[in-house]
């Protein structure tokens, strides 16, 4: 068994390759239990494949990944499913099933798992729905909900069999004030609640920092830099006070790498 | 020239990747079929969508495949005089070839094309990683459904198009071009052999339906997850599944009937 001190998700040495591209090559990064972890970093840096590597859906070519103290990729079919059951995804797009009601989106794991009978399923997605103050929209098909509500529904659904963590997709984007605000008190209310383990993929800074207790931040395959939110706002490095202040000049190159503009207008 | 060579390689190498993809899509969809003894609700709603909607096409092409298929071979036959037997070339050509033929062509373009957007499409919105991350197989619990409805419908709709196909021949043989009501239905019922033509019918259909249904899904499982990638793997069910049917009905008809 693991200790309560041990990292829930512990990542060592992680290598991942598309083709020729390095995404990760030597990462290390433990998820703290019961805190909220943000991974950030520019758009591209392979932030989403992340959270796919650490749920299984890809394999790494080096390095190893453990939650709960089991290395999820030497696990077998089924002890990987049983695993994922007790993880909650939320994806950027809320991946609701389009031909089901809301209400149905969020009782499909509790009908595939939980083995309850239908008035107990009932009372639980209402209270799920509840949470996320969408009760009221439980008969509507998903082509009828806004983005956030999209989201906030997939959120019911991510929560829906008490997940021991939940790993959040670019949660913050696309969102209006208003929804956006409301998402971040859920993700922290969620995450104290229920005594959570949260990751938060994302490069939304100020969203981030508010919620995240510790932040990794990421770029050309590496961990730049991590610490708590505080630290990395005021950080010195140059790369990360660059990201964290969104400043256009510093490490990383507003312009992609071209050739002089005068040989492009000119001609050579 | 050694370029030409590797790039020839690759693309064999593409090809060969493609069809072993194809390959262990089909074993994963086989697996599920355990699943639906336990969920027969799955195969019955994806029967409805595949099959009964389907059988508005598949009759109305059928009946009018059997017109023409009776007009024709009138023709042909009152040059010899034999304008009797036109009840068993209209019944042996639908039974044999055209029911099995045709309806598999209409259910690619129908069903497998829509299968593939439904499958591409639930890809690209991430709906199947959903259902993974909900430890659901989505390949047992959305596409095994799908395939299965897709075989056990495709006989069924050639059968349909073969009993449309000959109704319709009755209609123009008889009813318009004067043929002997009793030798139409006679002749047909002591040529046309349950075995020969009937039975073999049946097997190629059921043929055609699984290969029509993995290409469809597979199409749609291995699209590219953008709009264009939906829209080509699209394109590409309705022209492999064609060409498919239509080559695999050659060896078939030779190894049936060819001996």
């Amino acid at each position: 068994m693991t200790s309560d001190t041990e990292p829930l998700v512990k990542i060592r040495g992680l290598r991942f390759f598309r083709g020729e591209r390095a995404i990760f090559d030597g990462v290390d990064i433990d998820i703290t239990r019961g805190s909220i972890t943000a991974i950030m970093g520019p758009s591209g840096t392979g932030k989403t494949t992340l959270l796919k590597l650490i749920s299984g859906q890809l394999r790494p070519q080096g390095g190893t990944i453990e939650v709960n103290g089991q290395n999820i990729h030497q696990l077998s079919r089924r002890a990987l499913y049983r695993l994922r059951i007790r993880m909650g995804m939320l994806f950027q797009s809320g991946a609701l099933l389009t031909d089901v009601s809301v209400f149905d989106n969020v009782a499909y794991p509790l009908q595939e798992h939980a083995h309850l009978p239908p008035s107990m399923i009932r009372k639980l997605v209402m209270l799920k729905l509840e949470a996320v103050g969408l009760r009221g929209a439980r008969d509507l098909m998903p082509s009828a909900l806004s983005g956030g509500m999209a989201r906030r529904v997939a959120l019911a659904r991510a929560i829906a069999l008490d997940p021991m963590m939940i790993m959040y997709d670019e949660p913050f984007t696309g969102q209006d004030p208003i929804s956006l605000g409301v998402l971040v008190q859920l993700i922290r209310a969620l995450n104290d609640a229920s005594r959570l383990t949260s990751i938060i993929v994302s490069h939304d800074v100020q969203e981030t920092t508010e919620i995240a207790d510790y932040i990794y931040v990421i770029s050309d395959g590496r961990v730049i830099d991590h610490g708590p939110p505080d630290a990395m706002m005021h950080s010195d490095a140059p790369w990360t006070g660059q990201f964290m202040r969104g400043l256009a000049n510093g490490p990383v190159p507003f312009h992609y790498p071209a050739p002089g503009l005068e040989q492009d207008l000119l001609g050579a | 020239m050694l370029e030409q060579l590797a790039r020839l390689g690759r693309v064999g190498i593409s090809i060969l990747a493609h069809i072993g993809r194809g390959n262990i899509l089909l074993f994963h969809i086989l697996g599920g079929i355990g699943d639906i003894v336990v969920r027969p609700r799955l195969l019955i709603q994806q029967l409805y969508s595949v099959g009964v909607l389907s059988m508005l096409i598949i009759s109305v092409s059928g009946t009018f495949v059997g017109m023409v298929l009776a007009l024709q071979g009138y023709y042909t036959l009152s040059q010899f005089g034999a304008e009797q037997s036109l009840g068993v070339v209209v019944a042996a050509s639908l039974v044999r070839e055209l029911g099995p033929v045709v309806a598999a062509l209409l259910f690619a373009g129908r069903a497998g094309s829509a299968l593939t957007a439904e499958i591409g499409l639930m890809k690209a919105t991430e709906q199947l990683s959903g259902l993974e991350m909900m430890a659901v197989d989505p390949i047992r619990r959305i596409l095994t459904p799908r395939f299965l409805a897709g075989v056990i419908s495709m006989p069924l709709l050639a059968a349909l198009f073969s009993a449309l196909g000959i109704m319709g021949g009755y209609f123009v043989g008889v009813g318009l071009l004067g043929v002997d009501d009793g030798a139409f239905w006679s002749q047909m019922q002591s040529k046309i052999d349950l075995h020969e033509d009937i039975y073999n019918g049946v097997i190629k259909s059921f043929v055609f339906g699984w290969i029509c249904s993995w290409i469809a899904l597979f199409q749609g499982y291995d699209a590219v997850p953008t709009s264009e990638g939906v829209s080509r793997a699209t394109t590409r069910t309705v022209v492999h599944s064609s060409l498919a049917v239509l080559g695999i009905d050659f060896i078939l008809t030779a190894l049936m009937f060819g001996g």
